[in-house]
């Protein structure tokens, strides 16, 4: 990566202006020439950038993924390496990682605008955009679990021939409701804000059919003071809706298990230490994407290391309250005096003697020990070391997500039923097509539409300078 | 075809006099004089929302608020009134021993539809109060017009004002500092 770089404590740095606001932000997906940079050399000398890499990249496994689906769909679920006692396998586990992911981009949109943190304007948008890319990943792996796919809609309520409602007490009818609510509502909440900016993209495009089509995405939007009055109003109860939500969503995911009597499942800690999991996960994939974006788009004066320092202590606050979480757990599992409790305790830490137990402590490392160095200023301001803390803390969301499902099912009351769970070729193909996926709408998004919110930009220069002129004026 | 055809009168009619800033600051100066000098019917056009701008031209709408608190009040009764037909009529069938009508394991699903609800109204509610979408609009006939949303901020007194008067409006509009004045009429067939 690059050189160290100076910290600031603005959150715009640069001389601003709303003409600059728009040439640094508005022109990137005008301007296909602007994702051809930096250049660099992909094979057989074929001149690429990062952002085509990703591309193809993401193209390559949008690809693995859909002959995942294929085969699962042909075969069935039999496929996939969960079987008795092991029957939710890597398709839980994904799904719980992926809509935890999603819950940076809601809590950065939902509660940090109700908290007037003006840090949020310059990361909103892209995050915005990973929480509904993330939900969609998540909500394939419950989709292509139920096996019958194309029946899914049955979890819906509606009136059939059949007969059937859904069974509301439970929580897997929550869980439709959950996710599909969090969708709706993040998607409704992303696109109200993307409206003034749809509307500054259409003015500035200079081809015809982009005019039109940006035309159209903002539904004729013309800046009206009245029309604002509306829009903000608008936006502050759409925050003040989402908020409840990042609350509830992981929560209600998180019944899916501690709902159920499985040894190391019924914990009451579990939903807030659901939620605590979910945003340290999502800021982890914040800063894993918004460092080369910042680099490779020249956006360094919007995302500025101020932003990539309060996203590490977010993390380190979150992390702080997930390893409570984990501590909990030992507790209640040795204080309950459950026999049942206590061997999944003895499980999951005798390294020789139970299944997969290296995953437990591989997952302290990742989760717990690492993330302590986020302690240190200097580390938090080193974009390499924000990096690695962030891709390893992607990787312990996931296996901790692995223990809990996998390795609670392997081995629970009777020991004449217990079990091995290994997933198959195909579990890896859905898992990491999932990652392709996302990336792939990440970099279809980035093209396309801007990434930093515009109008809020603007609103901050301005916020900014009128206060620079204020305190000038108290010191002449 | 003539304007005249479908008996509507379709031919350009004034609608504005627009004058552009290059703050919001200026802009607002500009508001409250226009207001000083007896004008009412006013909208400014801007690229970020300009604080204090709708309490200079005197106008309110607090209906949204509303809206949104009646769709959560559908949401809330829509979710609880389905579960409770689905669990104690339509498919009443005892699981656990647990009580038809289980409201403790029912919240999650009418808190969700409350929250859906209300977002929808929140939403499309504003879009239908601002008269979204609605692609043309007079104010992009303005040379200016295309700038709002980028970074000009516009004022623009319009013609059904009663004291409206082309030349007088443009000449008093003149003196506001603003960076250009047009006069600006709405489009063939409208």
């Amino acid at each position: 990566m690059a050189k160290k770089e100076a910290y600031d404590e603005r959150l715009l740095t640069g001389e601003q202006s709303n003409a600059k606001i728009d040439t640094s932000i508005a022109d990137i997906p005008l301007e296909g020439s602007r994702h051809m940079q930096p250049p660099i050399k992909m094979l057989f000398g074929v001149k690429g950038s990062p952002w085509l890499l990703l591309l193809l990249f993401g193209f390559l496994f949008v690809n693995i993924m859909m002959l995942a689906i294929t085969v699962l769909l042909l075969n069935g679920i039999g496929v996939w390496g969960n079987n008795e006692p092991t029957g939710w396998g890597f398709g839980i586990i994904n799904f719980v990682w992926w809509i935890g992911i999603g819950h940076a981009g809601t809590l950065i949109s939902a509660i940090l605008l109700l908290l007037r943190q003006q840090w949020r304007n310059s990361i909103n948008r892209f995050a915005e955009a990973m929480t509904i890319f993330a939900v969609m990943c998540a909500g394939l792996f419950p989709l292509l679990h139920t096996g019958r796919p194309w029946v899914a809609y049955w979890l819906f309520p509606y009136p059939n021939i059949l007969s059937l409602w859904p069974q509301f007490r439970s929580p897997l009818i929550w869980d439709v409701f959950a996710v599909s609510t969090y969708f709706t509502v993040s998607l409704l909440f992303w696109y109200v804000g993307l409206i003034p900016d749809f509307a500054t993209l259409r003015d500035r495009a200079k081809k015809r059919i982009t005019q039109v089509i940006y035309g159209v995405l903002s539904w004729g939007w013309r800046g009206s003071s009245k029309h604002w009055y509306r829009y903000m109003h608008a936006s502050i109860i759409l925050a003040g809706l989402s908020t409840p939500l990042v609350l509830s969503v992981h929560s209600i995911v998180s019944f899916d298990f501690s709902m159920a009597i499985v040894p190391g499942w019924n914990v009451t800690i579990f939903p807030p230490y659901f939620v605590a999991g979910a945003v340290y996960a999502g800021f982890a994939m914040v800063i894993l994407f918004a460092i080369p974006l910042r680099k490779w788009y020249k956006l360094e004066e919007y995302i500025t290391m101020k932003h990539l320092d309060w996203c590490a202590k977010v993390m380190l606050a979150t992390g702080m309250i997930v390893a409570y979480g984990y501590g909990m757990e030992w507790f209640y599992g040795w204080y309950s005096g459950v026999p049942f409790e206590r061997s999944l305790l003895y499980n999951r830490l005798h390294l020789f003697d139970a299944p997969y137990s290296a995953i437990y402590y591989l997952l302290v490392v990742c989760n717990i020990a690492i993330p302590q160095l986020l302690w240190s200023s200097k580390i938090r301001h080193n974009l390499k070391w924000l990096m690695g803390i962030s891709f390893s803390i992607s990787v312990g969301m996931w296996l901790e997500r692995f223990v809990i499902i996998p390795m609670s099912l392997m081995r629970d009351y009777l020991p004449s039923s217990w079990g091995y769970f290994s997933p198959t070729i195909w579990d890896y193909s859905l898992f990491f097509g999932t990652i392709g996926f996302f990336v792939f709408l990440l970099m279809l998004f980035i093209r396309y539409l801007p990434m930093i919110n515009i109008f809020e930009i603007k609103e901050l220069a301005h916020h900014t300078e009128h206060e620079a002129h204020k305190e000038g004026a108290v010191a002449h | 075809m003539s304007h005249a055809e479908h008996g509507r009168d379709t031919s350009p009619k004034p609608y504005g006099v627009v004058a552009a800033f290059l703050t919001p600051e200026q802009l607002l100066a500009a508001a409250k004089r226009s207001k000083q000098a007896g004008y009412n019917n006013m909208d400014a056009y801007s690229p970020i929302p300009v604080e204090g701008l709708v309490d200079v031209i005197e106008w309110r709408d607090d209906k949204l608020g509303w809206m949104v608190f009646f769709g959560g009040l559908f949401g809330i009764t829509a979710g609880i009134t389905l579960e409770w037909w689905v669990s104690t009529t339509a498919y009443a069938h005892n699981a656990g021993g647990k009580p038809l009508f289980s409201l403790p394991a029912f919240l999650p699903v009418f808190y969700e539809c409350t929250i859906l609800f209300s977002a929808f109204a929140a939403t499309f509610g504003m879009l239908a109060l601002n008269g979204l979408p609605k692609p043309h609009h007079p104010i992009f006939n303005a040379e200016a017009g295309s700038r709002a949303s980028r970074d000009r901020f516009l004022l623009c007194i319009e013609a059904d004002d009663p004291q409206f008067d082309k030349d007088a409006t443009v000449a008093f509009m003149g003196g506001l500092g603003a960076e250009s004045v047009e006069y600006v009429e709405t489009s063939e067939g409208y």
